[in-house]
């Protein structure tokens, strides 16, 4: 790790007033690091491990091994970094954000530009270090749950690149409002399962890919999309991610000779968060938000805030914060980003979240919406509506910290694929 | 071992008959409380011999289209995990012989608690556990209230358990071994009997436990192959559709009873005419 230069160390509370006095058992620890996790069995505190059908296990066991070696391996890594650089196009511009920032008039933002890469999100960081294992594994097929399209558009991406055979789970509802995503993944050469199960979204095509994959587990890779499922999954998609924090870290050093203050990402499963929160985790003066989909606010029920409004229980392999009723029943989330709407979060987060390291908040549907347009006014960019989550907490933020206070946030997606969404909820007819 | 250990006296008193047993699954308060629990209580005369009885969760992501809608069905009535642990009192009131075992997923369990969830399904009469996604590797955080109540939790092997991992399904497995036929869902595709015949020799070398085939298992002709190969066959998504199929239909229970009695008579007949083991 490169020494971090002299930098005045600034520690600002950056969460709202009624959140400064926290329960005793979340206060902040410190460890020597909070990089080392999970061990060996995959947990991060009481979270995460390996929860899984018998099936799997020795197959998760497989994938485990095969990632151990392929991270100790440097041809592995070059391969990922060629392909990084001329395929996805990174590293991904740091961007000082000078128009939103006067209008803040407070913190300075920078943008993390991973919205610019291939697919236009960051999700094909994932799916490009996850199909790179899968072949050298021998594996002739890939299977993924998608939510909003985009990692299955990356995974379908990636695929066809390598000419691998593809197949996306999708829940109906999903396929019916992400239509876009939908035909871009056929184009790209994949087969789309529509998945009719359950409450047919994202959670219920994360249990269809598990239960395709139960079924044909010699042959397959399952690449998941986010930072959770079972042990060595969140590891393994938190290092494919954590690119985005390793740049913004050299990115930032080189254009203001300092860490930032303060980062800010959105959160559903959490892996874009995670990929730039990580690489800063043992830097103490940096602090870090995660903003969760409110959704029509967390006191009506109807949001995706698994911290906010979750407790802890074991769904898709991993112990985690869960939306769930008293009977351990899971609870369908809502957000008006389909990237966002998953009724968990990633372990590592949890417990993040519970030794105080990182602040969790959460953004509404509106707050997303308002900073959605006011991004796209005063910046000339798009934000995808995940992202627009993180702004709108910016927006609450920024203006109430000083002009030399560093706040960098995750552009971790571009709008295109949402300006139908939009359009209707502003009253708009295409 | 007190009264409670019915797994092993039925275990004990089919081997004494000569013959494997039938496990049927059903899902508590599918389609509605009271159905089920006529269901359930009609299943041991229909020639059940062990019960697994699903509790229903809104996520099985082991489970096929039949047990997935089973689970709906039994949720949208109004079942939760007291009202599964009150069936299962209701129908100890009636039978104290026939074993009961509890399958399902492990977050409406860790929802009850785990210490007071073996407590009150030991109270209940519950004899054993099938947590399909509580590997033996994540245990240690139930089986010590379940083991202190006496409930028996049952391992799943599979064909992809191979030769290394093996012993780390078999240690501290309890009351059966349920080997899992095929790499797949429940409900789907069936497996070769010969692969099986030799799964269950593989296992049979590694433990004393009875074991108990399922998945696949569609009729009683497919009862009948495997009750010549194993202790026990077990059939789940091929009675849970009985009940999907005739939902409307005033005598649900007896239906599912007569299906029950038809598996059970291939199960029974099974080993006629075969040297004994």
């Amino acid at each position: 790790m490169r020494s971090i230069p002299a930098a005045t160390p600034r520690r600002f509370d950056t969460r709202p007033a009624e959140a400064k006095v926290r329960p005793a058992m979340a206060a902040p620890h410190t460890l020597n690091t909070y990089r080392a996790g999970p061990d060996e069995r995959g947990h991060f505190g009481p979270y995460g491990g390996r929860y899984v059908a018998e099936t799997l296990m020795p197959l998760i066991l497989d994938v485990e091994r095969a990632y151990e070696a392929a991270k100790r391996d440097p041809a592995f890594q070059a391969e990922f970094d060629r392909l990084a650089r001329d395929y996805i196009g990174r590293p991904s511009p740091l961007y000082f954000a000078e128009r939103l920032t006067e209008r803040f008039g407070g913190a300075k933002l920078y943008f993390k530009r991973d919205e610019l890469n291939h697919t236009g999100s960051h999700k094909i960081n994932n799916c490009l270090g996850q199909v790179l294992l899968a072949l050298r594994m021998g594996k002739k097929r890939i299977i993924a749950e998608t939510g909003a399209g985009q990692h299955g558009v990356a995974t379908a991406t990636v695929c066809a690149l390598f000419g691998l055979p593809c197949t996306i789970y999708m829940g109906e509802v999903d396929v019916e409002r992400q239509k876009p995503n939908v035909f871009r993944m056929k184009l790209l050469g994949a087969e789309v399962v529509a998945v009719g199960s359950g409450s047919r979204t994202l959670k219920d095509a994360m249990n269809e890919a598990l239960r395709a994959w139960v079924g044909q587990v010699e042959d397959t890779f399952y690449v998941i999309g986010t930072v959770a499922g079972p042990h060595p999954y969140p590891a393994m998609v938190r290092d494919f991610q954590s690119v985005i924090g390793v740049e913004a870290r050299e990115q930032m050093l080189a254009r203001e000779g300092r860490l930032p203050d303060t980062l800010v990402a959105c959160i559903g499963g959490g892996s874009n968060a995670m990929g730039l929160f990580h690489p800063f985790l043992d830097d103490s003066a940096v602090a870090m938000v995660a903003v969760e989909a409110g959704g029509h606010g967390v006191e009506t029920g109807q949001h995706a805030a698994s911290l906010a409004g979750g407790r802890p229980g074991v769904l898709h392999g991993n112990k985690t914060y869960l939306l769930q009723d008293d009977d351990g029943q899971i609870i369908e989330a809502h957000s008006i980003s389909a990237g966002l709407d998953y009724p968990g979060i990633g372990p590592e987060h949890a417990w993040l979240h519970d030794i105080g390291r990182v602040q969790y908040v959460h953004a509404t549907d509106e707050e997303a919406l308002t900073a959605f347009q006011l991004c796209s006014k005063l910046e000339g960019i798009i934000p995808a509506l995940e992202p627009a989550h993180a702004l709108a907490h910016v927006t609450k933020l920024a203006p109430t910290l000083p002009k030399d206070h560093i706040l960098l946030m995750n552009m971790c997606g571009r709008g295109d694929k949402d300006v139908f969404a939009v359009a209707e909820r502003l009253g708009v007819e295409l | 071992m007190s009264a409670r250990d019915r797994i092993a006296t039925r275990f004990a008193e089919l081997r004494d008959a000569g013959r494997a047993g039938l496990v049927t699954f059903v899902t508590a308060g599918d389609p509605t409380l009271d159905l089920s629990l006529n269901i359930v209580c009609g299943l041991p005369a229909a020639g059940a011999d062990v019960i697994e009885l699903g509790m229903p969760f809104t996520d099985p992501m082991a489970d096929g289209p039949a047990i997935q809608a089973a689970g709906l069905r039994a949720l949208a009535a109004g079942t939760t995990m007291v009202k599964t642990l009150a069936l299962v009192r209701a129908f100890r009131a009636g039978d104290n012989a026939t074993p009961i075992v509890l399958m399902g997923y492990l977050n409406p369990v860790l929802a009850y608690g785990s210490e007071r969830f073996a407590q009150d399904a030991a109270d209940a009469g519950v004899d054993g556990l099938i947590l399909v996604d509580l590997p033996p590797e994540e245990e240690e955080e139930l089986a010590p209230y379940f083991r202190a109540h006496g409930l028996k939790l049952v391992r799943l092997a599979t064909p992809t358990t191979d030769a290394v991992r093996l012993p780390t399904v078999l240690g501290g497995a309890d009351g059966f071994v349920y080997y899992v036929a095929i790499a797949g869902i429940t409900g789907t595709k069936s497996a070769a009997i010969g692969s099986i015949e030799s799964a269950v020799t593989r296992i049979k070398a590694s433990t004393d436990l009875p074991i108990a085939v399922g998945f696949g298992i569609r009729d009683a002709a497919g009862a009948a192959a495997i009750a010549r190969v194993a202790d026990a066959a077990v059939v789940g998504s091929a009675i849970v559709e009985v009940i999907a199929n005739q939902l409307d239909a005033e005598d649900l229970p007896a239906r599912v009873h007569g299906f029950v009695a038809e598996l059970a008579r291939g199960v029974r007949g099974a080993r006629i005419g075969q040297r004994g083991e």
